[in-house]
């Protein structure tokens, strides 16, 4: 990586790796997502893609946004396929290559989940960068499993019966951490210097990493596309999406440096609308729990 | 041999000049430097410019690289305006001619 990172104006390399030109909406999260993690990995890299937003962001055939190789997988397969290329690239000799996987929600937390698994139990030298758009919303905005407490999408349509989501947030990053990854962690579009970072971490790594990216979806979240950088950083600063570390058996968590509450969270976007008090205080209820839980887990882990 | 699919036609000549509805202005007689919008923007279409020959608040922000919009890519979403500390990109309704 250039020495340059830290010197003032430019707070993260400069050399970009994606094109102008592609077709993913006004405002996208995920496209910030990738633009930090290919800074940060470099032109050593081929990046897995299934089905996900980033699968239609390079436009149609013959086009291509990244500069670095770009793998179409089949939904259920991230896992499988990183697997492939990294067994693929030491039998040519090229250990120094990054094989990265990098899926949306959908293809994580829910239907790649066992190959996702899987590779990181075999435990090759993989990447797995998890952009967290809460939902399925290259589709048009259907619930995931990592969709949040509250949230109407299509597939939870609110209407008169209040039909919105009422199970929690499903977090892989914190499965992976049960399941004993070498590297955990969660970053996110508004602190591209954090992710940048992780990753760097991550790189001295030999062996599985788990990186989760919360990308804010104008689209599918319902705020105006200008607002995705200060979602994303609401998001970390109500405790609604804590940033972590998780190597070498220790958990490090970002405490927020300026706390908003989760009803300042939720008001900025509409697919929170519907909520009323008694469900804003349940969901801050769950997030207190949350941190409590991690900041416990640091304290136990950190071995003082 | 086999032949397999390889797109490698960069999407840069694909256009997203039209999608634009709001269009960023940069009031560099105001604009410090500091590359923010360059950093957040998801189009990637902020570039870096040496040319000494744009306004600056003062001597010392002439010496430094200016950020200037590529309107051929930006589509307008406004995260460079919302993000700017300064204040100095505005926002405004794009006309074409025609209508």
């Amino acid at each position: 990586m250039s020495g340059e990172v830290h010197d003032m104006p430019f707070s993260i390399p400069r050399e970009e790796f994606m094109e102008p030109g592609h077709t993913a909406c006004h405002g996208c999260g995920a496209t910030l997502a990738m633009r930090y993690v290919l800074k940060a990995l470099g032109k050593n890299t081929v990046v897995s893609v299934p089905a996900s937003c980033w699968a239609v962001i390079p436009g149609a055939m013959p086009n291509r946004t990244l500069d670095v190789p770009m793998v179409y997988t089949p939904f259920a397969a991230t896992g499988a396929s990183i697997t492939g290329l990294r067994a693929a690239f030491d039998i040519l000799g090229k250990e120094d290559y990054n094989v990265v996987g990098f899926a949306g929600d959908g293809g994580t937390a829910d239907i790649g989940l066992q190959s996702l698994s899987g590779a990181m139990e075999r435990g090759h030298n993989v990447f797995y960068i998890m952009y967290d758009n809460e939902g399925y919303m290259n589709t048009g905005v259907q619930r995931s499993g990592s969709t949040p407490y509250g949230a109407e999408t299509t597939t939870t349509p609110v209407r008169a019966e209040k039909n919105f989501k009422h199970q929690q947030k499903k977090v892989v990053a914190d499965l992976m951490m049960a399941q004993g990854v070498p590297y955990v962690a969660t970053a996110t579009v508004a602190y591209p210097e954090d992710l940048i970072r992780k990753i760097g971490n991550a790189k001295k790594i030999v062996g599985p990493k788990f990186i989760q990216v919360l990308s804010p979806c104008p689209t599918g979240w319902y705020f105006p596309t200008e607002k995705t950088v200060e979602i994303s950083r609401m998001a970390v600063q109500s405790g609604m999406f804590p940033l972590y570390e998780y190597y070498d058996g220790k958990l490090r968590v970002t405490k927020p440096s300026r706390p908003v509450s989760i009803r300042e969270y939720v008001s900025a976007q509409d697919r929170f609308l519907h909520l009323e008090d008694e469900d804003i205080e349940r969901l801050q209820a769950t997030v207190d729990q949350r941190m409590k839980t991690l900041l416990d887990k640091e304290r136990e882990t950190s071995g003082a | 041999m086999m032949r397999i699919p390889i797109a490698d036609v960069s999407s840069r000549a694909n256009h997203t000049d039209s999608w634009r509805i709001l269009r960023p202005d940069i009031d560099y007689s105001r604009c410090i430097r500091c590359m923010i919008c360059w950093k957040f923007c998801p189009d990637n279409a902020i570039n870096v410019s040496e040319s000494s020959e744009i306004k600056s608040p003062n001597e010392r922000v002439a010496r430094l690289e200016a950020p200037v919009i590529d309107m051929d890519y930006c589509k307008g979403c406004g995260i460079c305006a919302n993000e700017c500390p300064e204040k100095c990109i505005e926002m405004s309704y794009e006309s074409r001619g025609g209508n």
